[in-house]
């Protein structure tokens, strides 16, 4: 039952889901997008319109370009129809999109002056949390956020996002040093889980995660959380308890992955559509239930589609939630904790 | 009943074709096989007294192990909120919450007591693992955190004794939620400058590890208890490949540097009377060794001790 916590998103878990697999899909170049599933009236569409275009370059036909204007609206249209009303299982697998932007993507559009930093001073780095300083629209902000990587070799390379016990120590000895230079905190989540190893498990994970947590409720200055694609369990929250956390549109946040509640509870893998609309994991619902503060909106069709667009809007929000905290001049630490405590109460 | 069920070993007792005798009478060791008769187990606070394995205690048990002559004052749970996600597995969560209430006689998975130790007194909050897995949800989050609340406002130590698989997860992000809920607890009463020892029982995993059960000042294991964040099925099918001896095991993880030290059941009152009341310098009661040393209180007694 010890796996009830965790999102058990192990490489083995993901290949028996095709349609989710990253690694099965061929190069970008070959095609305009990673399609979902779900998204396949929009592929026919887009694929009948990149035909007519590479026939109109050949310079055969005169008036398809009423033709591509025509299946262009088409093609929004149905996009649009699509993600109005995404269910729960369909935003997973939108929130761990291959062309999704990752926490690197947000560093690298949000911040100036970004400097990493690595290590955790006692057993080595961990490549699957990001974490350092830099400036937010002149201001000086610690960052820590997990990050999936982009293709193979950095996927490897950052572990997929799931980090070891010497990443939340990373992250802790980052806050400390935040908050003894009194500077603001902004944490991007996007982790399908701690990583479940012998080594993390020897070298204390639960230890490393309550530790992190403890710290960052324990922050003097403020906290921002923004979830960017997945938030999975105990991996994420040890870095999202911020006095403000926001959610982009499309992305989850649970206790469990699906994946892991189906096989618990239904003991079947495949029924993870079902745990996916039960647990209740969209931002939509966990603003009802007010564990988060707002949601971040993505562009018509995902934060894939528009990296730029999401992203710019997850730094509006950012800085409207630091100017608000600064405004109420409040105990940023009471602040946070009562917070935290709050949630669940009176539902 | 009578007195022969208490001698007469239960193979003999079927061959006489006792049919009245519940079956749960004798309890079998699960290490050696041996059985064992349940008063004599439960005399022993069931750890089986040839082999030493622990066998896993009710929350009432527990409690009256540990504190002097069984007495402890129950706090009430505060009331929280029933089934917030409307969930729905094979089984409706509301059904699954009154079965094991019906099993139990407990409203979920945690107790809270104020009593003594040896003397000393000292808040015990109890997780029941029979109570769903011992799992944390908002009800059980929410006496975790009422217990730290009490133990702050009263000035008491904490002793926390952890059994649980982990998250409630039909209570999906709001079970997650008890993580950080949980550690402002923990934080807050350490703040306050109160000792908080935790107990690691069979099983502690998931995120009940990742938050108060590894937040200890003192981290005391029962001998073999499972202790981990990931489950090992969830391990073994991520790197494929075959677990260490012992592996998670409370003697493990001691050896990993994750626990203080591993003290039999028997032995865990006097341990943590002992640790606490040196942290809390509680002053050493007079012994009458004590007593006699001292000239005056011999001179004092010998004159006491004068017939009139």
């Amino acid at each position: 039952m010890g796996e009830q916590l965790f999102s058990a998103e192990g490489r083995s878990q993901s290949n028996s889901a095709p349609e989710t697999t990253p690694f099965a899909r061929p190069p970008a170049q070959q095609r305009m997008y990673n399609y979902l599933e779900f998204e396949k009236p929009v592929a026919d569409l887009e694929g009948k319109i990149l035909e007519l275009k590479t026939l109109s370059e050949g310079g055969e036909a005169v008036d398809v370009a009423e033709e591509i204007a025509r299946l262009e609206k088409r093609s929004s249209d149905a996009l649009r129809d699509i993600y109005r009303q995404l269910q729960p299982w369909q935003k997973a697998q939108v929130a761990r999109h291959p062309d999704r932007p990752h926490c690197l993507d947000y560093v690298g559009r949000l911040f100036t002056d970004f400097t990493p930093l690595a290590g955790d001073r006692l057993y080595g780095e961990d490549n699957a949390i990001i974490g350092g300083f830099a400036r937010f629209r002149g201001e000086p902000v610690a960052i820590l956020g997990q990050e999936k990587g982009a293709d193979t070799k950095s996927r490897l390379k950052h572990n997929f996002g799931m980090a070891r016990p010497e990443g939340y120590r990373k992250a802790v000895r980052i806050m400390e040093l935040a908050d003894r230079f009194g500077v603001r905190l902004v944490t991007l989540v996007d982790t399908a889980g701690a990583y479940p190893g012998i080594g993390a498990e020897e070298r204390g994970q639960a230890e490393a995660i309550a530790r992190s947590t403890s710290v960052s409720l324990g922050l003097k200055v403020p906290a921002v959380s923004v979830i960017i694609g997945e938030g999975g369990s105990g991996g994420a929250i040890a870095i999202a308890t911020a006095n403000k956390v926001y959610m982009l549109e499309h992305a989850i946040y649970s206790v469990i992955s699906p994946e892991g509640a189906a096989s618990i509870l239904w003991r079947d893998p495949t029924r993870a559509r079902d745990a996916a609309t039960s647990m209740k994991i969209t931002a939509k619902d966990l603003l009802e239930m007010k564990v988060i503060d707002g949601i971040i909106p993505e562009p018509l069709g995902g934060a894939h589609r528009g990296a730029e667009a999401a992203i710019d809007a997850a730094g509006d929000q950012i800085a409207a939630a630091f100017a608000e905290l600064a405004a109420q001049n409040v105990d940023c630490r009471e602040h946070r904790r009562e917070k935290f405590l709050a949630i669940g109460r009176g539902l | 009943m009578n007195w022969i069920t208490n001698y007469v070993r239960p193979k003999i007792n079927s061959m006489l074709g006792r049919r009245d005798m519940p079956e749960n009478l004798w309890i079998k060791c699960p290490e050696t096989g041996e059985m064992v008769f349940h008063k004599d187990l439960e005399e022993n606070q069931w750890v089986i007294p040839a082999s030493g394995h622990h066998m896993r205690i009710s929350g009432k048990d527990r409690l009256r192990f540990f504190f002097d002559e069984g007495r402890y004052e129950l706090l009430e749970n505060p009331k929280v909120a029933i089934d917030p996600l409307k969930f729905r597995d094979e089984k409706r969560y509301t059904d699954r919450l009154r079965d094991a209430r019906t099993k139990t006689g407990m409203e979920d998975a945690i107790l809270n007591a104020v009593g003594t130790i040896d003397g000393l007194e000292v808040m015990a909050t109890v997780q029941d693992f029979a109570f769903m897995g011992g799992s944390l949800g908002l009800a059980a989050g929410e006496a975790i955190v009422h217990g730290f609340e009490t133990a702050l406002k009263r000035r008491l130590p904490l002793v926390l004794f952890a059994a649980s698989g982990g998250a409630r997860m039909q209570e999906g992000i709001l079970s997650l939620m008890q993580l950080p809920r949980t550690t402002v607890g923990v934080d807050r009463l350490k703040e306050a400058g109160l000792p908080y020892f935790v107990v690691l029982t069979n099983p502690t995993t998931g995120g009940v590890t990742a938050s108060y059960a590894m937040l200890g000042d003192v981290h005391i294991a029962e001998p073999g208890a499972l202790i981990g964040f990931a489950g090992p099925r969830v391990i073994e099918q991520t790197i494929r490949e075959k677990l260490p001896e012992g592996f998670q095991r409370a003697e493990y993880l001691m050896e990993h540097g994750m626990v203080d030290m591993v003290v039999p059941r028997t032995e865990l009152k006097s341990t943590i009377a002992r640790l606490m009341k040196i942290l809390l310098n509680t002053p050493l009661p007079l012994t009458i060794e004590a007593q006699t040393e001292t000239p005056e209180t011999q001179a004092e007694e010998a004159e006491s001790h004068q017939p009139a």
